[in-house]
């Protein structure tokens, strides 16, 4: 049913991988690629219009190619590789505003496919266990993504009403984790020396990149969904996931996290903006029920088999830490077995 | 890598701590080991041999540097069991190293019939040992010391590669290194083989002897009849000039060492693997050896000139001294040790699990039941460590409940508050149910409590699944801690989502107003939420097992409260008990009083369908039913009460 697809965001590692996978769908007869800078990766047999969807133009390349079928992926969660929060947002929000007025004028789009997120439930000490599709956030999130991602989905909810004709599929991926990915929470596993709030140990979702992508080819060919979560079977803690990346931790008081977040975004080490503290604290569920029985959507990783294929591609913290291992464990072997033996004197 | 030597560790401990361990497996591989030892060569050749090759090019520097320090060799031969050697050197080598010896032996009241007792014994093993020592002179303190080094060497192996050795007679052995050798003095192999095998035997019983003090009465009786029993003292002696060993063959080392102390560590090192390569693997250095210890030999001398100046000096200090010095020996012996055996990890094990046994023995506890606790603790870190471990959708992690939270509040549950459980039949087996109780106490200690009770006296063992307060998740550490072990948000959602999974869910839906109120009006029920708890149970069609907890009251006793305080901090009330402000952080802890949890019989909830939850008046009815029931309970059970503490 889908004939031409044209899909938002091409250039983002995300974006790519999907326009690859879609490729290979032979019931696809066009795939339009959109972004504003060409891709450096692979996109398969899509083809590259350079377009900035906060401008009109891109209404016109939908009616040219008499698109059918709008995927957007270009709600940005990593203000640092756009050029700063204020251009995050303008693509996010005007960004998606012009995409859906687009759309609205346009006579062939019978279907749009939102990649949302599940930062639209933002995370207080107050959210229930899991969050259901219907359930609305405890606490709204006032900053960066979480702010963004609510607001797009308000103004996909709005284009719904207008155009009821228009099958909509909006996905609210968890945390997307893999081998290449690159994210806020994969640059923060990353980190030499992981700061976890003190006192808190958040329950995290993860999807693997390839089934988020997964999913995503599955809104755009198969049965119109609705809004769906999309997560990996499990939950893991933030210290078992820097356990698993065989990170060191740093305790760092809530209260002064959003300090050391500033420093650490300022380093560059980390794209991590203050609004996630809060996701650090007290991490967030989403229920998956919908995506089995709507979206049919089986997913391949579980949270944890995510996270271990991402650390698995996870350098050393240190460079170089197996020989300081192998000397600290000499080390204390040697004081051991000193101990050991001045124990065996003394003792009469 | 990190992992790695853990990983070796872990290899090498099913092997060799397993007879660590395991006291009978130890004493009975004891004997067998012993008269393994100085047949053990073959064996030990084989499984060191890899090890060997691998530290072949260092193995050479250790074998020139121990001849060099041939005087401090010898002296440690000479003070093993081949003590008949020790005249001898005296008498040909040096004279100076038996004068430095004295006056430090000569301190430890033990060493001087040690020595003697050596003698003899040396004498009677061998008999053809004084016609070959005119033969050899400085050839043979330094063969000794080979020997020697490499029996402790071997004994080091022996014990750590934990394989019961097939005890072979003592002469093959001594064929088969005369024909690695390649030199037919028969009477000198033998006196070799004495030197294996003495030291080795007496370092794995002395290593083990302080572990348990019932297991050091046994080493005796377990060893060879034909052994005199003295071998420990001489083993003391053993450890003095073993000692002094590092010291005196530092100088001979030929990198000018930077800091001393980790040159001692590196000599003794490279000394220790080299020997048994020498010894063992590779016999053609052996032939050659000789000369290179004779032309090397002198050099030895000339240190033990100075070390006998010191030697001199030490005879003249006091006893406290020595002890003094006895320490430091042990320590640098510890040293030597130490650098011998690089896997350092397994002789953590090995001390960790001795100094356990030790202190459970002690302490009256079977060592079994101490060594397998530890063994799951250490299981458990490991678990934690490497994060292998579930935590379900509510944040439940029953690693954490069943291994740290539940042992923490058994002290309390059974020692301090004395729980006395009734009526536990009361909660399912399996299925979903939802227990609701009386909340009181000014901290939610009761249910803790109730889920100690819950877990323990349950047949089943079920995990008591608790609805907290938003308050509980926003505080740091204790929002953890609720979370991890089975707390969640009291949230229709959530409670709905634990009923429908099957799990026991408690609720305490009076909540702040419970735990709060003021000790006048203890055991008196607060109003019941707004009755979602039976609306949950509707929808979920499970029973509800009303609970009635005796005890909690009396644990802080709420005289007054300060508003501002409580204002400042965020919480809905600051205590003031008997106890709290006043005494400061002792006045947390809670008085102990005698508690009793009565679980009573369960109201079922199915007949009314799941609809019946949209019906107020239902709900109502219901949660007054449930709170009527608590309330006539606690009267009950206060009236059984003989005593608040009692």
């Amino acid at each position: 049913m889908a004939k031409v697809v044209l899909v938002t965001g091409v250039s983002r590692y995300l974006g790519g991988l999907y326009a690859r996978r879609l490729s290979t769908d032979p019931s696809i007869e066009r795939i339009l690629g959109v972004d504003v800078v060409p891709p450096k990766h692979s996109i398969g047999r899509a083809e590259f219009v350079r377009a900035d969807i906060r401008n009109p133009m891109i209404g016109r390349i939908m009616a040219q190619a008499e698109v059918d079928t709008v995927v957007h992926m270009n709600v940005i969660a990593t203000p640092k590789d756009t050029g700063g929060r204020v251009t995050q947002k303008e693509i996010n929000v005007i960004g998606t505003m012009q995409l859906l007025a687009a759309c609205q004028k346009s006579e062939s789009v019978r279907r749009l496919v939102v990649k949302s997120s599940a930062a639209v439930y933002g995370s207080s000490p107050r959210d229930p266990a899991m969050f259901t599709e219907d359930m609305n956030p405890k606490t709204l999130p006032r900053t960066g993504f979480g702010k963004d991602s609510v607001e797009v989905e308000g103004y996909v909810r709005g284009f719904s009403r207008r155009r009821p004709d228009v099958e909509i599929t909006m996905l609210r991926l968890a945390n997307v984790v893999g081998p290449s990915i690159h994210t806020a929470i994969t640059d923060y596993f990353a980190l030499p020396l992981v700061p976890i709030p003190l006192g808190y140990d958040a329950r995290f979702q993860f999807v693997h990149e390839d089934d988020a992508t997964a999913a995503m080819i599955l809104a755009t060919t198969g049965p119109p969904a609705g809004i769906v979560n999309v997560a990996g079977d499990g939950f893991l803690t933030v210290t078992q996931c820097t356990a698993i990346a065989r990170r060191p931790v740093v305790p760092v008081p809530l209260q002064a996290a959003g300090v050391i977040g500033n420093i650490v975004r300022r380093s560059g080490f980390a794209d991590f903006s203050s609004d996630q503290l809060t996701f650090l604290a007290f991490g967030r569920g989403l229920d998956t029920a919908r995506m089995r029985s709507v979206l049919e959507f089986e997913p391949h990783f579980t949270t944890r088999e995510a996270f271990e294929d991402y650390a698995r591609h996870l350098r050393p913290a240190v460079p170089g830490v197996e020989g300081v291992g192998e000397v600290v464990s000499d080390a204390a072997g040697g004081t051991a077995a000193a101990l050991s033996r001045v124990f065996d004197r003394i003792q009469p | 890598m990190t992992a790695d030597p853990s990983k070796a560790a872990a290899q090498q401990t099913p092997a060799d701590g397993t007879p660590e361990t395991g006291t009978t497996a130890a004493a009975a591989q004891k004997p067998a080991a012993r008269e393994a030892a100085t047949s053990k060569k073959s064996t030990a050749k084989k499984s060191t041999a890899k090890k060997s090759t691998a530290k072949k090019s260092t193995a050479k520097k250790p074998t020139a540097k121990k001849a060099t320090a041939t005087k401090a060799a010898a002296k440690k031969a000479t003070a093993t069991k081949a003590a008949a050697k020790t005249p001898k050197k005296q008498a040909t080598t040096k004279p100076s190293s038996a004068r430095k010896k004295k006056p430090r032996t000569g301190t430890s009241a033990t060493t001087k019939p040690a020595a003697q007792e050596a003698a003899t014994a040396a004498t009677s093993a061998t008999p053809a040992t004084p016609a070959n020592s005119a033969t050899t002179t400085a050839v043979r303190p330094a063969r000794g010391a080979f020997a020697a080094g490499a029996a402790r060497a071997s004994g080091e192996r022996r014990r750590r590669s934990g394989t019961p050795l097939i005890p072979t007679a003592p002469v093959e052995l001594s064929a088969a290194r005369r024909t690695a050798v390649g030199a037919p003095p028969s009477a000198d192999e033998v006196v070799v083989a004495a030197v294996t095998e003495g030291p080795t035997e007496p370092e794995t019983a002395e290593r083990r002897a302080p572990a348990t003090p019932g297991r050091e009465s046994a080493g005796p009786e377990s060893r060879e009849p034909g052994k005199p029993v003295e071998t420990l003292e001489t083993v003391e002696t053993v450890g003095l000039t073993d000692s002094d060993e590092p010291s005196d063959a530092l100088p001979a080392e030929p990198t000018p060492p930077r800091r001393p102390s980790r040159a001692s560590m590196r000599s003794t090192r490279r000394t220790a693997n080299g020997e048994p390569t020498r010894l063992r693997a590779v016999p053609t250095v052996e032939t050659s050896a000789p000369a290179d210890d004779s032309h090397v030999a002198d050099v030895g001398t000339r240190h033990t000139q100075a070390s006998e100046a010191r030697g001199r000096e030490h005879a003249l200090t006091s006893g406290l001294q020595s002890r003094a010095e006895k320490l430091v020996g042990a320590v640098l012996e510890g040293a030597e040790f130490s650098s011998e055996s690089r896997p350092g990890p397994t002789e953590l094990v090995e001390l960790a699990v001795n100094v356990l046994r030790a202190a459970a023995t002690s302490a009256g506890v079977p060592a079994e039941e101490a060594e397998r606790q530890v063994a799951e603790t250490l299981a458990y870190l490991r678990r934690r460590l490497t994060g292998d471990y579930v935590v379900d959708e509510f944040g439940f992690d029953e690693d954490y409940t069943v291994n740290v939270h539940l042992p923490l509040l058994r002290p309390f549950y059974k020692k301090w508050f004395r729980v006395e459980v009734r009526g536990i039949e009361n909660i399912p087996d399996e299925g979903g149910a939802l227990v609701v109780g009386n909340h009181s106490g000014t901290i939610a200690m009761d249910s803790l409590m109730t889920q100690v009770a819950v877990y323990d006296e349950h047949p089943r063992h079920r995990h008591l699944r608790m609805l907290g307060a938003d308050l509980v998740f926003q505080m740091p550490f204790v929002g953890t801690m609720a979370r991890r072990s089975g707390t969640t948000l009291a949230a229709n959602s959530d409670a709905e989502r634990l009923l429908g999974s099957g799990a026991l869910v408690g609720v305490w839906p009076e909540g702040f107003k419970g735990v709060g109120k003021p000790f006048s009006e203890r055991y008196k029920l607060q109003r019941f939420g707004r009755g979602g708890f039976v609306s949950a149970a509707l929808r979920a069609g499970v029973p509800i097992v009303p609970v009635s907890i005796v005890g909690a009251e009396e644990i802080y006793p709420i005289l007054g409260n300060m508003p501002a305080v409580a204002r400042l901090l965020g919480l809905p009330y600051a205590p003031i008990t008997p106890t709290f402000p006043l005494l400061g952080p002792l006045g947390m802890v809670p008085l102990p009083s005698k508690w009793l949890i009565e679980f009573g019989p369960p109201i079922e909830t199915t007949s009314f369908g799941p609809d019946a939850a949209d019906d107020p008046m239902l709900v109502f009815d219901l949660t007054d039913q449930v709170r009527e029931t608590i309330q006539q309970t606690l009267y009950s059970l206060l009236m059984q009460r003989k005593s608040v503490f009692l």
